[in-house]
């Protein structure tokens, strides 16, 4: 019988079926972080259990840690307690780490593809929702809470029932200025915010195998905005060649094996899907979010809505509340609106070619004078790359900031934070209320429109910065 | 994990629709290192005025609702981040129950993990349970597990499906940790298996 990708890996990791469907699958790779790991730590020292597979494990520190002044350490205490039991944890259980001043440190997402510790046909999971980002490389990455990161740590395995099959399938091509962020925004926005809920999203068409494999990881990492467990894309050559050379792929002749398999994974032509849905690529423009759902996108050239419009009134009232949270007006172009803060960073954009796409554009100008602009590389990794192309230099003379990576204003938990009223254009995932920090206001965008903001101080269209 | 007993609570109306966890319980209030306490931080952006006093308009802080055990939700609830400490500070809070048309797969998850119910209805019976929370005087909903039935104020019951295995764990309070070594074996052949044909795994 023909398969989806999700069925392949799915039946190739199951170990137990009830007859109600619920299942035990085992688990390939376990990234752990500070903020959702202690409860789970402290929950295996009071039950006298040891973590099952540390190999299969990766710890690294990114929610709470500073991406100033690192050599002294962390301010706040909680943070600093919270990453010091991380410290302990790791030591104890023995489990690999990259501790905060490690260069390979960065935020669990970026790392985890760094390394070549994804990998395709894998399941990979993490405490951390976004963790559907290495499914950009046709692993099955869902996010987990805290119970089952210890039931992951104890057992290597998950319960788990299978999701439903969705194909997002991308016919057509996209102009050359969309870009990746613009097309899962553009998605996310057609099928909303509990589109993909109880589904496993498989992504295709020809868009996709033109795309990089970092622009693929923006893509899948936003899956949970349309409210999917997980998101893939059958892996190619593209995957092939970017993990070759990593540390932690396979080498030599389990690298051939490791191909030959990897080959077998996408979907078989006939694979059944239970919900599909068609995306015309040509009609995708440069997408942003104007509201507090993720949903609530506008094309760069477009305007506020106008809640009178809307019939029903849970839904009108959303969007009345959005507009008065983020201080709008019905029927306000978008590229009217005025920032104080960019954002470049976050697991969704903050790799090298975010940086490189935002650099070219920052490249011999200024930030305007109102606006306060920090980029946050992913990883220590990221960091030191763009500095040997000497991208630092070109932000900086910009008057961009150039920080040490985390998780940063993605969702404040360290000291980068909007204050009230602030407005950023941000390249993270997230532009729910308080945020980025209480009171703050954020547009979800791509790397080129956050360069272009902070130029011009207000929404903008790169092309129209000159 | 406590067992799951049927119970009576006021339910609370929350029609929001895709409330977040970062609505639940904002960031700064995960650098905890212990499950309990979060409580008082439920909501907390909309609960509190800046000054840190209750906003009087939030309706967990309105009588007889700041002692709900249930709450009557907007669509796709829980959305957003994994964070664990929503349902922990729903559930320290003293909500055992949500009732919604639709809830996010991670907060559902955790949910359950954590003895607290969350019921899918439809989305006429959501508004009629609504209805009858928005009764201040008489918001008390009575949630039955063990036969899958919510019983209304007024004497009306809406029967819920619910999965078996699911059921069965909050009932009995189960540990899944526990249950899965049950399979110690199975796994470990597996795993045995799996590392002789992909060695580099």
């Amino acid at each position: 019988m023909s398969k989806t990708l999700y069925d392949k890996i799915w039946q190739s990791h199951l170990i137990n079926e009830q007859d109600d469907g619920t299942s035990l699958i085992y688990i390939d790779r376990h990234l752990v972080h500070e903020v959702t790991s202690p409860q789970a730590f402290e929950g295996l020292r009071l039950s006298d259990r040891k973590v099952n597979s540390p190999k299969r494990t990766l710890a690294v520190a990114d929610h709470n840690v500073p991406t100033l002044d690192r050599e002294l350490g962390i301010k706040e205490e909680d943070s600093r307690i919270q990453v010091e039991e991380l410290d302990k944890n790791v030591e104890e259980f023995q489990i690999p780490y990259f501790n905060m001043n490690d260069t390979r440190q960065g935020i669990v997402h970026v790392i985890g593809p760094e390394q070549g510790f994804t990998q395709p046909g894998m399941t990979i999971v993490c405490g951390d929702s976004h963790t559907a980002t290495h499914g950009a490389f046709g692993s099955l990455a869902f996010g987990i809470g805290t119970s089952e990161v210890e039931h992951v740590l104890a057992t290597q395995t998950l319960i788990q029932k299978k999701a439903m099959n969705m194909l997002i399938n991308i016919t057509g091509n996209l102009d050359k200025i969309v870009t990746s962020k613009d097309l899962i925004l553009y998605i996310i926005g057609k099928i909303g915010t509990a589109g993909g809920t109880g589904c496993v999203i498989e992504y295709s068409g020809n868009a996709l195998r033109d795309m990089s494999m970092e622009s693929r990881m923006t893509i899948c990492n936003m899956s949970i905005e349309a409210g999917a467990r997980a998101g893939m894309i059958a892996p190619d050559d593209i995957t092939f060649n970017y993990l070759c050379e990593k540390p932690m792929a396979p080498k030599n002749e389990d690298w051939d094996k490791a191909v030959n398999w990897w080959k077998t994974l996408p979907s078989d032509s006939g694979a059944k899907f239970d919900k599909i849905v068609d995306i015309d690529a040509t009609k995708v423009t440069q997408t942003i979010t104007w509201g507090t759902s993720p949903e609530e996108i506008v094309s760069i050239d477009g305007t506020v809505p106008n809640p009178d419009k809307i019939s029903d009134e849970v839904k009108q009232n959303k969007i009345k509340r959005s507009i008065e949270y983020m201080g709008l007006t019905p029927g306000q172009k978008i590229s009217d609106v005025e920032i104080n803060t960019v954002f470049i960073g976050s697991c969704t954009n903050s790799r090298i070619e975010d940086i490189r796409s935002a650099a070219e554009i920052i490249k011999g100008k200024k930030v305007s004078t109102n606006v306060k602009a920090l980029v946050v590389p992913g990883s220590g990794l990221v960091k030191k790359q763009a500095e040997e192309e000497g991208l630092d230099v070109i932000f900086k003379h910009a008057g961009f900031e150039w920080r040490e990576p985390g998780c940063s204003m993605c969702l404040a938990m360290n000291s980068d934070k909007l204050n009230e009223g602030d407005r950023c254009a941000s390249t993270s995932n997230r532009n729910f209320e308080g945020r980025q920090g209480k009171g703050g206001r954020t547009h979800l965008v791509s790397p080129e429109i956050a360069a272009a903001s902070a130029i011009t101080g207000k929404l903008t269209d790169p092309r129209n910065v000159t | 994990m406590e067992k799951f007993n049927t119970f009576k609570g006021i339910a609370a109306p929350f029609n929001i629709l895709n409330v977040d966890t970062d609505k639940i319980i904002p960031k700064q209030f995960l650098t905890t290192i212990k499950r309990t306490g979060l409580g008082k931080h439920v909501f907390d952006e909309i609960r509190y005025k800046k000054d840190g006093s209750e906003n009087p308009n939030f309706v967990l802080n309105q009588k007889p609702y700041d002692k709900s055990n249930i709450l009557i939700a907007g669509d796709n609830f829980g959305c957003g981040s994994s964070r664990e400490h929503a349902p922990w500070a729903l559930k320290d809070f003293g909500i055992k129950c949500i009732i919604s048309t639709s809830f996010a797969d991670i907060f559902y998850n955790n949910s359950f993990k954590n003895g607290l119910l969350p019921i899918m209805v439809t989305k006429d019976e959501r508004d009629a349970l609504l209805e009858d929370a928005k009764d201040k005087e008489n918001p008390e909903i009575e949630i039955d597990l063990e036969n899958q039935e919510i019983r209304r104020p007024n004497g009306g019951k809406i029967k819920f499906k619910i999965d078996p295995f699911r059921k069965k764990c909050l009932l009995e309070g189960l540990d899944d940790i526990g249950l899965t070594e049950l399979h110690e074996n199975k796994i470990k052949s597996f795993e045995e298996s799996r590392s002789t044909k992909l060695p580099w795994l």
